[in-house]
């Protein structure tokens, strides 16, 4: 019997409602106070490829899923053929011999057991066809013994936003509960051996993404103007953020392209908005000298790129780590910038108030990185605690300061570089933001002198920067055999990896970084100098991170463990590719 | 003191003697004079080009921005801050060429905001390219054996993408070009002042000459900027080149279709008390 540990993954065409039948499974285990991790893929179509949805539940924190299922549900035969290779000894297949076709003893052989049920009669009987997703997950809920109750409430609040009278939300119950009452019928005497139970008393938990929890900090720092053009994997901050647009007072704007995108996101800043963007690499590529315009016209602006693999369209719905050097590198010229690629849902949401502090301190671009695996797996956390987000607006003039001034300069040459801001409709502080090259007062000036001081002095700001951010630290075992060393949001596959390691007898530290940029140089190199075997895991093909670090601190990592595929890590993949590592290097 | 005077800086134009662009320095900086806009409550959006260059030259708040970019952030200009009068510079390639998604896109929107043209067929800072609005045939450094396109018409375009304010002036008429810039930044909504503008050293076509062979008052024919399809007749004119307002018509603008805007300008909202909790509840 294995209790609160289950892994679950529904297959079917697009047009399913894979999506919400999958988000439905993890709230209902949430609420019952066991932790999920989610995983979706899905072709770049509306209809007809191959969607799957998969998550992991279990009673203690979930960092990845797996690369392996204890029950699939195959709503059609094309999920069968994909996944077989997936499930292992004693797992389960949920299905319906009306649609899929089996070989019974092929998969006795391979020890797997069968639950055919009519799922699409039962849809048809209660609703619609679509409905056999509901139908099946409350098959598999009853499979593994779990209350009914927690799913009939996730439906209702998902399908009629907490209306009780809603007929979808009741049609969708109904074919949950015969999917439910099916299995408690004709399988009670069967023993599938996995076992969720819900907590005495659950805590309350958010079941959020990245994105989501991304928009949510956002709103929390104060952003009150965001714009953007629709772009996966980033389209769903644009989502939640319209959706709360009006709640807390924020102008949402669906822009034309991306490059208005960036400069509007400038223009709304200058005139004294919270002003943040999201996109992903393609997009980013459009708003690059909009980037440029807002390092030389000192304007903070917050932008997101989620990532996703490329070049040119590449695999729109896929993950990738590959941009880290495009983004720090990325513009005309040199100016500051920071970069910062939170690992989990957690410093998303915390990020968001981070880059418009850092961004209106410094008056720079802010540049925050995610990719699709960590903007669209959900995860559950305890509720954010708000109070981790102050709001930090740098030194921006009023009326009141420029009173008595003989003159003010917008780009005063300062021992910080960074000048005082005045914004457009305060008295006294008329000035040019500037994308020529300019002199204090912003006028266009190409003299040698003043583009030396004004080039010294806009990189000034940022110059002591790096020792001001939060330094990255080595997480776990001190004086370890291995130090796994990652960015962004391979951070939950490296943990994980690393408690797998551990178990087997090799000791592993990691060392993870999220202020990307401007280099942590002082402490990685310190940490490095220490680390027995240095192993860096990153998400693309040439090892951005492993090169940056030798660059910045002329160490080189004693490996790197890299995947390139459009899938993230699996925690077991790093743990066998260390594994090798140390075998080699022995 | 001359009018407008006081909206000058202590930086002088460089444009070419006898160029076009001083008739429309001239007229906006007495329309600013004239209407009593203040300094600090004013901006203006630049984009790239001899037009841009203005930007040293007026007294406001001034954003010069990017080539073919400065409606989007006039747009977000406006958005944040509708309190503030946003009126745009900008040249034929900025527009037309280079920014004419966003040109069309500003229109559909409405935007509260004026759009000044500096139309002179031609690529001055550039050194003498084709512009959009370039006559066909007509031969310059990019196009030695004469454009191929069909030029860009602009009174067209703005009809077709419902702007509400249509008007074109000539920099060699500063009077009534004052005018229609103070009638378009007192209209509500989206407004464009095309502007005939001569490039003195880079177009020896459309010459101060020509423009004043061919140019005429819509006002002084008793015309009435009332309908669509009149203003259309009017635009597709070639032979004689029809100044003043085309089309006037007032709807919704985009700031005032924010129901976040009703209270009063974005930046003068609080930042402190949010709370975001209280949608925690759809994330469970």
């Amino acid at each position: 019997m294995q209790k609160n540990q289950f892994r679950w993954k529904i297959g079917g065409a697009a047009g399913y409602g894979i999506t919400a039948t999958g988000l439905v499974f993890a709230k209902a285990c949430a609420r019952g106070g066991l932790h999920i991790f989610d995983y979706t893929e899905y072709p770049s179509l509306i209809r007809g490829g191959h969607n799957t949805y998969q998550v992991k539940v279990d009673d203690r924190e979930v960092f990845v899923h797996d690369n392996a299922a204890d029950l699939l549900v195959a709503l059609n035969e094309e999920t069968l053929t994909l996944h077989l290779n997936e499930l292992e000894h004693g797992a389960g297949i949920l299905y319906d011999p009306a649609v899929v076709t089996l070989d019974k003893d092929r998969m006795a052989s391979r020890g797997l057991k069968l639950f055919p049920m009519p799922l699409m009669a039962i849809a048809k009987e209660k609703g619609e066809p679509i409905m056999q997703n509901m139908a099946a997950l409350g098959a598999s809920f009853a499979l593994v013994k779990y209350p009914f109750s927690f799913l009939e409430t996730a439906i209702q609040d998902t399908f009629s936003g907490r209306k009780k009278d809603d007929q979808v939300s009741l049609a969708n119950i109904a074919a949950a509960r015969s999917g439910y009452e099916f299995i408690e019928k004709q399988f009670a005497s069967v023993d599938f051996p996995y076992h969720l139970e819900p907590l005495q008393d659950p805590p309350e938990r958010l079941v959020i993404t990245g994105n989501e929890a991304i928009a949510l900090g956002a709103i929390q720092a104060g952003c009150s103007f965001y714009v953007a053009y629709p772009m996966s994997p980033s389209s769903s901050i644009l989502h939640t953020m319209a959706a709360y647009a009006e709640e807390f007072g924020i102008v949402v704007k669906h822009a034309e392209d991306e490059i208005s995108v960036a400069n509007m996101a400038i223009g709304a800043s200058w005139a004294g908005a919270r002003s943040m963007l999201a996109t992903s690499g393609g997009g980013f590529s459009l708003m690059v000298e909009a980037l440029g315009l807002a390092g030389i016209t000192e304007t903070p602006v917050v932008m997101i790129n989620a990532q996703r693999p490329g070049p040119a369209t590449g695999l729109p719905t896929w993950t990738e780590q590959a941009d880290l050097r495009f983004v720090i590198h990325a513009a005309q010229g040199e100016f500051p910038r920071f970069v910062i690629a939170p690992g989990d849902v957690e410093e998303c949401f915390l990020a968001a108030g981070e880059a418009f502090n850092l961004a209106e301190k410094y008056q720079t671009p802010v540049i925050i990185l995610l990719d699709k695996f960590l903007s669209e797996s959900h995860a559950t956390r305890a509720p954010f605690d708000i109070s981790r987000i102050a709001i930090e607006r740098g030194d921006i003039l009023s009326e009141r300061d420029l009173e008595g001034k003989k003159d003010y300069r917008r780009y005063e040459v300062t021992a910080s570089g960074i000048s005082p801001r005045v914004l457009p409709g305060t008295k006294g502080g008329l000035h040019i933001a500037n994308s020529d090259e300019h002199d204090t007062y912003g006028y266009s000036n190409e003299s040698s002198d003043n583009r030396t001081e004004q080039m010294e002095k806009r990189l000034r700001k940022v110059a002591s920067a790096a020792d001001q951010l939060p330094q990255p630290k080595l997480e776990g075992t001190s004086n370890a055999q291995v130090t796994l060393v990652g960015w962004g949001s391979t951070k939950g596959p490296i943990r994980e990896a690393a408690r797998l390691l551990e178990g087997m007898g090799i000791t592993v530290n990691r060392l993870h970084l999220k202020h990307v940029w401007p280099f942590p140089v002082k402490a990685v190199a310190s940490i490095l100098r220490g680390a027995r075997q240095s192993i860096v895991v990153e998400n693309n093909a040439t090892g951005q991170l492993f090169g940056l670090i030798r660059e910045m601190t002329g160490i080189e990592a004693n490996a790197k463990v890299l995947k390139f595929d459009g899938r993230p890590f699996y925690a077991n993949e790093i743990k066998e590719s260390v594994q090798e590592i140390i075998k080699k290097h022995a | 003191m001359l009018k407008g005077q006081q909206f000058n800086t202590t930086h002088s134009p460089t444009w070419c003697p006898g160029c076009g662009d001083f008739g429309i320095w001239t007229s906006l900086k007495n329309a600013i004079d004239e209407l009593g806009l203040e300094y600090h409550n004013t901006v203006v959006v630049y984009g790239i080009g001899c037009s841009g260059n203005m930007a040293n030259t007026v007294k406001t708040y001034a954003f010069h921005g990017l080539h073919g970019r400065p409606l989007p952030v006039a747009e977000a200009v406006k958005l944040a801050n509708h309190g503030l009068h946003v009126i745009i510079i900008a040249g034929d390639g900025d527009t037309y060429g280079e920014g004419m998604n966003h040109f069309l896109t500003s229109m559909r929107g409405n935007h509260d905001i004026t759009l000044i043209v500096h139309d002179n067929q031609v690529y001055g800072l550039t050194t003498g390219q084709t512009a959009p609005t370039s006559e066909k045939g007509y031969e310059s450094k990019s196009t030695p054996q004469g454009v191929i396109e069909e030029p860009v018409n602009p009174v067209l375009l703005a009809l077709s993408a419902g702007a509400g304010f249509i008007s074109r002036g000539f920099s060699g008429n500063t009077v009534q070009l004052t005018e229609l810039i103070k009638k378009g930044i007192q209209h509500k909504g989206f407004s464009l002042v095309d502007v005939f503008q001569p490039c003195v050293t880079f177009n020896k076509h459309n010459t101060f000459q020509w423009f004043f062979r061919r140019v005429y008052d819509l006002d002084k024919e008793g015309y009435v900027p009332n309908s669509w399809e009149k203003a259309a007749e009017k635009a597709r004119e070639t032979e004689r080149l029809a100044t003043g307002i085309f089309y006037i018509h007032e709807r919704p603008t985009y700031h005032g279709s924010l129901p976040q805007l009703a209270k009063g300008p974005l930046v003068v909202r609080p930042l402190a008390g949010i709370d975001v909790r209280k949608v925690f509840k759809d994330f469970i």
